[in-house]
């Protein structure tokens, strides 16, 4: 979502942030947490794991705002989110034309 | 430190190893040491357990008093890998196992987590007998439209039309409409989703661990190994995608009209929740109406 200039109360919100675990062992390559991940913070990797199958990476390192679908989606419990520390967004990141693609 | 075989090997091929030795937060509730399971990749079984556990979590039930008994099937091994008083028992007998450890332990709540063929055939008289009774059960019937374990045979809740290995030329039965048979059996809660809907999933059986009586959902999940291949309808990932084009949440509608037809939209929803005594209230309130003093209820060991 974007803004054409930053909201009066930018200082106030606070984005929640969550550390993403893989277990690339226990994955499968079921694709479904990077296709849905509201924030397509994950790819699938190039490399294989021990198994022979791509698993996730993380692709926007801190774009992960901790709503765990993930981790309830996975069908391999091989990724899980641990919530992390609040941080106030940069007005850089809501302005429109300014926001990181 | 010399290193393992293991490393050694893993070092050439430059395999990445785990980098966080951090625990899973459900890691207490599977038995870790039997991971990664045995379920195909984009199987959608996996989810209703993590779902399962989110539930469970949810409800605020204490672990030892939910029992998890389960069949043979996919699904059937569910509580092998669940950290809790569970029980792996014959085929199609899981809820008639499940009555008597809910008779056994009346403050304990048994889920069973089955598949289709082995709730709505095999044990299809179990089902609908404790549906009768109103038992204190909550039953996860994982949906995935054929017998997978023993290679895709049609089973009850095949639609027609689709492609089974005993029925290659289309399945020509008609299936069961699972919600409308535990409705009209006396089911309490009745709720169908697919595995896509991973909240509502929780939030259904968070309310079913925590309502008495018979309650029953049926989680609609993806097979890519022989349903999907059989029918060419691609991965898992694939009937996913179907599943967000053609689940239709409808929380009122009639359990009659909700038949699953071949490839056609899916109507889901919470579509029962009504109160009625159970069968242990029933029994204490009639012999204790009869006998008086002389009738103790059993409050378990």
């Amino acid at each position: 979502m974007a803004y054409w200039r930053a909201p009066l109360d930018l200082k106030k919100v606070e984005v929640p942030h969550g550390d993403i675990h893989i277990n690339i062992e226990h994955c499968k390559g079921c694709n479904f947490c990077v296709e849905y991940c509201p924030r397509e913070v994950l790819e699938m990797s190039v490399e294989f794991n021990r198994k022979g199958y791509h698993y996730p990476n993380v692709l926007k390192e801190g774009a992960c705002v901790n709503c765990n679908l993930c981790e309830m989606i996975c069908p391999e419990f091989s990724i899980f989110v641990l919530e992390g520390k609040t941080r106030h967004p940069e007005a850089d990141e809501v302005i429109k034309g300014k926001e990181k693609s | 430190m010399s290193k393992t075989a293991e490393q050694i090997l893993s070092d050439e091929l430059l395999i990445p190893q785990p980098k966080e030795p951090l625990a899973h937060p459900m890691e207490g509730y599977l038995r870790t040491d039997r991971l990664p399971h045995i379920w195909c990749s984009t199987c959608g079984i996996g989810t209703v357990i993590t779902a399962f556990i989110a539930g469970l979590q949810k409800s605020g039930l204490e672990r030892d008093k939910v029992g998890v008994v389960s069949g043979i099937g996919c699904s059937g091994r569910a509580a092998g890998y669940l950290q809790l008083d569970s029980f792996h028992s014959t085929h199609g007998r899981a809820i008639a196992f499940a009555t008597g450890v809910a008779l056994g332990n009346p403050d304990m709540k048994v889920a069973v987590i089955s598949g289709d063929g082995d709730i709505a055939a095999i044990g299809g008289n179990h089902f609908i007998h404790a549906a009768r009774r109103n038992m204190n059960l909550a039953i996860i019937c994982i949906n995935n439209f054929n017998y997978a374990m023993t290679g895709g045979q049609a089973g009850p809740t095949t639609p027609e039309s689709a492609n089974a290995s005993t029925a290659p030329y289309g399945a020509y039965e008609y299936p069961f409409n699972l919600p409308f048979l535990a409705e009209s059996s006396g089911a309490v809660y009745v709720a169908r989703w697919t595995s896509l809907h991973v909240r509502r999933v929780t939030n259904a059986i968070a309310e079913a661990l925590v309502k008495p009586g018979f309650s029953f959902i049926e989680v609609i999940a993806p097979c890519p190994t022989l349903y999907a291949r059989r029918n060419r309808l691609g991965s898992g990932l694939d009937l996913m995608r179907f599943y967000h084009d053609n689940a239709v949440i409808d929380h009122n509608a009639d359990t009659r009209d909700i038949d699953i037809e071949y490839q056609k939209k899916i109507v889901v929803g919470k579509f029962v929740d009504k109160e009625k005594p159970t069968f242990l209230e029933n029994k204490d309130a009639v012999l204790s109406a009869k006998l008086g003093d002389k009738y103790i209820p059993y409050k378990g060991a």
